[in-house]
Parts: C-alpha cells; structure tokens; sequence
C-alpha cells in the first residue's frame, strides 16, 4: 500500500505536525513499508476473537471523589513549568479563529 | 576495592560495616562518570552537587542506626521517568527544560529508602528505539565496544549500570526496552507484570503495556529492588491489588517449601519450554543462537556448573527442559507497531508547548502547536505519532487498531496454553548481540525486528527477565530471556538466580 503525499499532509494536520517537503516524501515511503508489514495480519482469521484492551482483568476500579491540594512549593515548581504566563495564569494563543480547520 | 563497581547488596553490607561511607561510594559513582561519559553518552544530566548532599544526609541516618536497604546507594534512572527536581527530557527538545513537580511513585519509593540519585539517563526519545540512536541528546555507546549502540530504548540505563558508572538504574520497557539493552550491555534487566508496578510518573508509551522495572548487575538486586517498587498505588488505576511477596527470601527457597516449585515437573522441578519459534527468525546470528544453546545443554545437565556461579543453586532446584511451540509469535511486532504508535499517538497529545516543556510560537495556536512538535520530536517519534494517526483515524480504525487487538487476544491465548505444559519459558533476548552505530538507523523494520523476542510477552502483559550468559568472539554480552506467567516474579527471579549464579 502507496501512501500519498497528499495523505501524509492529511495525517500531518491531524497529528499537528508541521513537515517540510523532503520530510513528507520520506514519510510516504516509510509509512509505506511499514503498513505493508503490517499487512501481515490480514492473513490471522480473527472471526469470533474479542479485542484485548487491557490485561489486567480489573474492572471497576475507583476511589474518592475528592480534591487533593496541592502544597505550595509544589505548585511553584508546576507554574515555573509554563512557557507563558500572565502572573499566575498560563498564556496562550486564542482558542478559537479564523484559521481553525 | 573499586566501590562504583559493587551490587546494591554489597554496597549495603560495607555501609552497614563502615567500610567506606556514601560520600564515597558516591564520589567513586560521579569519578567514574567524570572519565567515561564523554565517550558513553549515558547521562543526559549528572545531579553532582544535590547526590553528594544526599549521601551526606544518607550518612547521618546510618550513623544513627536508621540505615535501610537501599540507603546511601546511588541510582541513575531513564530520563523519560519523572524525578522531582532537575530536569526530565525524554530525550526529546520538547522538554528540554522541563523540571518535573514529582517523583514517579516507584522513584518516591526507592527514594524513601534513602537512595542518592546520580542521575539522569539518554534514552531513545519517549522510549521509541532499539537503538538509543533516536535521542535528541546523541547516541549511547556500548561500554564493550564503543562503535556498537547500547541497545534501547533505556540505552542510556544499561550503559551507565555496566560501565559502574552507578550502582544500579531503572528503567522503562514497552516491548523490550528494558530486556534488550541489559542483553546488548551484559546486565540484568527486568519487566515485570503489567500492572505490578505503578505507572505514575512514567511518560507514557503505549499506556496498555507501559511497565517501569530494575536494572542491575544481579538477580539479587533486581528481586531487592521489586520488593521495594511493586505494589498497588491509588495514582495508578491499573496497579493490581495482590500482594507483594517476599522476592528476596524467594530467591533461595528450597524446593521443599512448595509455594514456589514448578507445577509442571514434579516434586522440586521447574519445567521450562524452549519455543521453536524463537531460533527460526531471519536474521538470526548463529553465534548467539549456538550460546543459548549451549546455556540450555548446561541447564539440562543435574549439576549447573557454571562460570561465575557462586554456588551450584540448581542442584536444589532441577529444571527439566521441553521444547514447546508459540505459533502466532510471528505476528507480535506486526501487532505490536499498531498498538503502540496508535497509543503513542495519542499520549503524545499532551506534548504540545502549552502547559510546560519548549514552546515555538506561531500565527495562530495551531501554528504552535505543529511547530512546537516539529521541532521537539526526532524522525521516529514523529513516524510513530503518524502511524498511529493513521491506524485510529476514520475509516481505518477497524483494519489496523482492532484487527490488532484482536491479534493480540490470539498472542495472549498462545501463552496460556503453553503455560498449561510449563512453568516459564526460556529464550534468547535478541537475534543478534549489539550492532554497529548507524547500521539500521535508516532501516525502520529492520530496527522494529530488533525486538522480535521481547515484544510477544509485552503484548502478553507477562514478566520476562534478560540475564547475561555469555559472550560472542568478539567480546559482546549475550541475554538470555526468562518468561513466566502474569505475576509470576517470583518464579521468573528464582529461576534467574540459579542459572546466573548471583
């Protein structure tokens, strides 16, 4: 199976990944060969076989809903983390606009 | 004595002992570091000051009798682990400044116990790699042969555990990311359960087969060190609720006591599989095929006599060998490069510059975020994040992602089965013993295939050891791999111990 570069730009978008055109035709390639590999699986009939989401067996697992504070230093230390901020809140570039797909 | 080069259990008696202190048991660990990172690449940051300052403080609780197991120990840890203080890469740009808040609940653990943390680890960026070749921060060398990759992705862990350059690490295994480094390193490395350990604080993977583990120069430490991580943690929903048995006593239970004899082969004997499957894959060196082979002659035989076993341990401990068979082994990497990236794709959905690590900004916020990734990923992560994409959007869901786990189920039941004949299965890490640097970067598969053993019992959920059992002409460490049942450990660990010997 031959991705396109046109499919590469498509997955591109979607992951948020921004790509120059020698990185899309060796995505197209790669992606390629590696799905072709993949393929391999078609061959397994899996007719009647749940999906394994987990392997755990836990079902139901729950706690108190309630609100752990956090202690000073540590929130210090997670609002130092922030490339941006307008004192103690995160700055970031409009939510909505124009060029959202 | 060269005290960087001692075990955890070693180290510990000659603190107990005041045979030396942790100031320099500590500085031995930095000294050797200071000589051999420049060529080992191990260490992506080296926390000199503050380790010397804990061990100064790890000395003070000695002196007043509050010494426990892991105090006063130095430990290097994989950078894509959360530690609090310093930074924690990844290996990746993204988060070239990032300062965890926490420590993950397993280094909170050992950390309690007093240990002294040295350091960082180079990894394959987010532990995509086999390599340790996909680092932001550079290729890791093999400590045996400077032009061979240390293996991946906890490359760096590996390398740093057997150079000496600390006493023990830990590191994190999605599908062999712990097992097929400690093979190409020559060290002990382990994946337990999924589910053993707690998560929390890992930088996640693939969450569904995600586990953090030991890395250690003996089996001896490896069980020293699940005793003190494993165990349930109300910040990870998936850590099983069993309790944690007693791996260390575990090690030397005679087969008397029968909480840990084999089911399978009677009074006192461990029955163990030897897959067919596993030493017909392409590409297989003869060399490491003919070392395993020859280890399982050597277990076969009533008396191990091996070469650095302290004591002939299988002699209360028989094992007896069958050959088994695994048919759907073939399909595990094919499963597992859709599982994982398609996880991969979406854990890494939280790496966009916002919230912390290194933001590049753009005209509008999707500029942001498409720039930030772009420049704080390397190729594979991003080739992972596209796969995964991929496999889970419209329209495709169903032929890559599900058909997969599926697939996985049918993985799953191929183990259960074999596990109705035997107690553990037996089988060699990798195909081949460390390759060159630069020898499959550009070749994706052929990069993927490097974890064609290691993968299925990741799938599988199921605990799998590598322990060093020899080495190739040309003086590179084999791994051979010990697999056991869903937390089964204490079997896997037992069983370790008496073929490695310590």
């Amino acid at each position: 199976m031959k991705l396109t570069i046109k499919e590469i730009e498509q997955i591109a978008t979607l992951a948020r990944l921004e790509l120059g055109e020698k990185e899309k035709q060796m995505y197209a390639e790669q992606l390629s060969v590696v799905l072709d590999y993949i393929g391999i699986l078609d061959e397994v009939n899996t007719e009647g076989v749940p999906e394994t989401c987990q392997v755990t067996g836990l079902t139901g697992v729950i706690r108190e809903d309630v609100v752990i504070e956090t202690d000073a230093v540590t929130r210090e230390k997670m609002l130092k983390n922030f490339p941006d901020k307008f004192g103690q809140y995160l700055r970031v570039k409009a939510v909505f606009g124009e060029n959202e797909e | 004595m060269m005290l960087n080069n001692l075990t955890i259990r070693e180290a510990y008696e000659g603190l107990k002992k005041k045979k030396f202190t942790s100031v320099e048991l500590t500085q031995a660990c930095l000294d050797r570091i200071e000589e051999r990172n420049s060529e080992l690449n191990a260490f992506i940051t080296v926390f000199a000051e503050s380790a010397l300052h804990e061990a100064h403080e790890a000395d003070e609780m000695i002196a007043r009798g509050e010494q426990k197991m892991l105090t006063g120990i130095p430990f290097a840890v994989k950078d894509a682990i959360s530690t609090r203080d310093g930074r924690s890469t990844a290996s990746a740009k993204i988060l070239d400044n990032y300062v965890s808040a926490f420590d993950a609940t397993v280094i909170g653990r050992i950390r309690a116990e007093g240990a002294v943390l040295i350091g960082k680890n180079n990894c394959d960026a987010f532990g995509h790699g086999a390599s340790n070749e996909n680092s932001m921060y550079g290729a890791v060398r093999n400590p045996h042969d400077l032009n061979k990759v240390s293996g991946g992705s906890s490359g760096g862990t590996a390398a740093a555990v057997a150079d000496n350059m600390c006493i023990f690490g830990i590191g994190e295994d999605t599908g062999g990311s712990i097992r097929q480094p400690a093979a190409f390193c020559g060290i002990v490395g382990l994946r337990p359960s999924y589910g053993r350990n707690s998560r929390y604080g890992i930088m996640p993977m693939a969450s569904s087969l995600d586990t953090v583990g030991p890395m250690t120069k003996t089996v001896e430490d490896t069980a020293i060190l699940m005793q003190i991580m494993a165990g349930q943690d109300v910040l990870d929903a998936t850590t099983v609720t069993d309790g944690v048995p007693d791996y260390v006593k575990g090690l030397k239970l005679r087969k008397t006591q029968p909480s840990l004899r084999g089911s399978f082969g009677g009074r006192g004997k461990i029955r163990i599989g030897v897959p067919k499957e596993y030493f017909e894959v392409e590409g297989m060196e003869d060399e490491v095929k003919q070392i395993i082979e020859e280890k399982i002659e050597e277990i076969k035989r009533p008396v191990l006599r091996s070469s650095g076993a302290t004591e002939g341990k299988l002699k209360d401990c028989e094992i007896e060998i069958v050959s088994v068979s695994l048919p759907m082994t073939k399909y595990a990497i094919p499963v597992y490069y859709i599982v994982v990236p398609s996880e991969d794709s979406s854990n890494l959905g939280r790496m966009d510059g916002i919230r912390y690590g290194v933001r590049v900004g753009g005209k509008d916020l999707y500029e942001t975020y498409s720039r930030s990734r772009a420049q704080g990923f390397p190729e594979e992560v991003k080739r992972r994040i596209m796969i995964g994409t991929y496999a889970l959007s419209a329209g495709y869901y169903d032929a890559y992602y599900r058909k997969a786990q599926k697939v996985r189920t049918l993985i799953i039941r191929d183990f259960e089965k074999v596990f109705t004949e035997v107690d553990l299965l037996l089988t060699p890490t990798t195909p081949t013993a460390a390759f060159g640097v630069g020898e499959k970067k550009d070749d994706v598969l052929a990069m993927y295939l490097a974890d064609v053993f290691a993968a299925p019992p990741a799938i599988a959920g199921l605990p799998a050891i590598s322990i060093p059992v020899g080495n190739t002409s040309a003086g590179l460490p084999v791994g051979m791999q010990i697999i056991g049942p869903r937390m089964q450990e204490e079997l896997v660990l037992r069983t370790a111990y008496s073929i490695f010997g310590k």
